[in-house]
């Protein structure tokens, strides 16, 4: 059975910069299941980036309907997208994001400070549960400058995993990595939806990236110019063998 | 939103900067250290002078000559010769709000035993002088009517007085000390009363009836002044009233501004001084106050700072659910706490501080309780006032720009 989590209706988005009015979005359809793992393409000026931005309820659209888990976002006001943002969404950005001079458990505690419900003790125990699906428990109490750039990646996925989002949204996750810890990470979203069913939304420019997702869904000029499933989508744990021994991450 | 996990939030990211959080702090902690320590030197003082007054008798009322003129010609205060012994007199037999009542005359001049010599002065009164003045004999005896009719050559002598000239150990009663050159005889020693509010040694002196300085030592038949008691400290300004009555009668004055007198009761100097130095206090506070508010500033600067610094940690809170008064409160309290803390600090360091100065320069300290809890007040009230502008500028902030922000 089909569960549809992201479904966008006629959507638009414009700009005033001065008297200009940018068209950034001009009409977007598309619908996300429960459990695909989907990557957003297009280049600079595609209208991707505010795709993202009103998929993660940072931004609202000009017109059209969003739903997200059956919510319709359009309607809310800041303050519910914000508690929108806190339950349901889970980002992953370029630069990591983590706060400085905080240790990793901290960092991935941050979004439950902002839920009421959930008591210290709980806290807690889910941020070290997310750091354990990451692999990173032994490095909980690390700060960020004491680990490496894929590490910093792992402890912010771990940051979107802790409020057990209904979607991951990523933007150019792999962006800042070199092409072996850019796999890795990928091998660790894989297995996300793979073993966990997470759904993920991964916003990228590069190719190879989108051939390890199972459906590409590319932009232009505010348009969606083309949706493609991906006929065998690439496991990153074999790309990692492939790649030439010796280039370990130091 | 759940504030214990604010105040969380708020302090780990104070703890992430503690030196940064540390130098902001110094500006309150400075601040409220010197409020609380210049008020509590200034209400220390206030209290010494009230004290020490109120040593003297708060019921004393005095008369000193007034300006007066003669053929035209105003004389000064001090020259003037209006106060006579039967104004004393009158004011015995017809002041009933009066208990006691004694001339006073003084000179000053050298004293001398054996081969020392001390310069020092002599006043003269009538028995009840001590009571008056509240003068304690300590030993020995004061002198008697029949003295005080005979223009004896007996005197009290003070502390200091017996310090300087008399040789250790020796008796000072029944010794001869010469004053003026004029032998007198010690019949009684002065009890200790040390200095006054204006740092003047109240030992230094001798005490004999107020003829023998009249005539002996000064030759004149007026007093330089005129000292009483009132029934008590409330009836005090009946009794001026009352003093300045008779002595317009005796003057034959029918105008208050013709008064060649000048009335004034110890109360009413208590209150003076009380008042200078309340002003003093004001002024002290006023400038420390100064102090407190560039803290302030200081806050408000760093949490202005730190807003564009954190700018995409805004970004990201928000991102994860922080909403609009997530972040305001989050810095609302960081400054808070800073102001908070270091306002604590301060009291700390305003309580060492003013028992510090108040032990090494032998000051009286008076730390009152408002003193504490307002500049505490004020404290919270600058963490929340210097806050609020770079708070509310953090939480106006579009997360997506925030998030960017490089």
């Amino acid at each position: 059975m089909k569960n549809t989590i992201i479904e966008v209706i006629d959507l638009k988005k414009e700009f005033h910069v001065g008297d200009v009015i940018v068209r950034a979005l001009k009409g977007i359809n598309l619908t996300i299941q429960k459990g695909e793992f989907v990557a957003i393409m297009g280049a600079s000026g595609s209208g991707k980036s505010t795709m993202l931005n009103i998929l993660g309820c940072l931004d609202k659209p000009t017109s059209g309907e969003y739903k997200l888990d059956g919510v319709s976002v359009s309607q809310l006001n800041r303050n519910e997208l914000a508690g929108l943002r806190n339950e349901k969404l889970g980002f992953v950005f370029q630069s990591y994001n983590l706060l400085s001079r905080t240790s990793a458990l901290e960092n991935v505690e941050l979004p439950l400070f902002y839920n009421d419900r959930v008591k210290s003790k709980e806290r807690k125990e889910r941020a070290i549960a997310a750091l354990e699906a990451v692999g990173l428990a032994d490095r909980m109490h690390h700060m960020p400058n004491q680990l490496s750039g894929g590490q910093q990646q792992r402890v912010a996925i771990a940051r979107s995993l802790v409020n057990d989002p209904v979607v991951i949204l990523a933007d150019e996750a792999t962006g800042n990595l070199d092409t072996r810890t850019s796999y890795e990470i990928m091998e660790l979203f894989q297995r996300l939806n793979a073993d966990q069913g997470k759904t993920i939304v991964f916003v990228t420019h590069e190719p190879d990236i989108a051939r390890l997702t199972s459906r590409n869904i590319i932009f232009r000029d505010g348009w969606v110019i083309k949706e493609q499933l991906v006929e065998e989508p690439l496991s990153a744990a074999n790309m990692l063998k492939s790649l030439p021994i010796g280039d370990h991450e130091a | 939103m759940n504030y214990i996990n604010l105040v969380k939030i708020a302090k780990n990211a104070l703890m992430r900067n503690k030196f940064r959080a540390f130098l902001t702090m110094l500006g309150i902690i400075i601040g409220v250290a010197s409020v609380i320590a210049m008020l509590a030197i200034g209400q220390g003082s206030k209290k010494s002078i009230q004290d020490q007054m109120s040593s003297m008798g708060s019921n004393l009322v005095f008369i000193m000559p007034g300006s007066q003129q003669r053929g035209g010609i105003q004389m000064g205060n001090s020259s003037s010769q209006a106060l006579k012994l039967t104004d004393v007199e009158a004011i015995r037999l017809q002041c009933k709000d009066i208990t006691a009542v004694s001339p006073e005359v003084r000179t000053s001049g050298q004293a001398v035993f054996g081969n020392s010599n001390w310069p020092t002065s002599i006043y003269g009164g009538n028995l009840q002088y001590f009571g008056i003045k509240k003068i304690e004999v300590e030993s020995g005896r004061i002198f008697t009517d029949q003295e005080i009719s005979s223009l004896a050559k007996v005197c009290l002598i003070g502390k200091t007085v017996i310090k300087n000239i008399l040789p250790k150990g020796t008796d000072p009663i029944g010794q001869t000390i010469r004053f003026k050159n004029i032998p007198m005889k010690v019949i009684g020693v002065l009890g200790e009363k040390g200095e006054n509010s204006f740092g003047q040694d109240q030992d230094d002196l001798l005490i004999s009836p107020y003829t023998t300085v009249q005539r002996r030592f000064l030759a004149i038949d007026y007093v330089q002044g005129i000292y009483t008691s009132a029934i008590s400290e409330e009836k005090t300004q009946d009794a001026i009233a009352e003093l300045q009555a008779v002595m317009r009668k005796q003057h034959k004055i029918a105008k208050p501004e013709d008064d060649d007198f000048r009335v004034m009761s110890q109360s009413e100097l208590v209150k003076t001084f009380s008042s200078i130095s309340d002003i003093l206090t004001t002024l002290l506070g006023a400038i420390a106050g100064i102090s407190l508010l560039v803290g302030g500033i200081g806050i408000m600067n760093i949490m202005y700072v730190s807003v564009t610094e954190r700018t995409r940690e805004i970004g990201l809170r928000m991102s994860i659910g922080g909403k609009g008064i997530d972040i305001l409160m989050q810095f609302l309290i960081e400054s808070t706490m800073l102001s908070v803390v270091g306002g604590l600090i301060g009291i700390g360091f305003g309580y060492l501080i003013s028992s510090v100065v108040g032990s090494l320069m032998g000051w009286p300290v008076v730390i009152m309780t408002q003193s504490v809890v307002v500049s505490f007040l004020v404290c919270a009230a600058i963490g929340i006032f210097f806050g609020w502008y770079p708070a509310k500028k953090a939480s106006n902030l579009n997360p997506i720009d925030a998030l960017r922000y490089e």
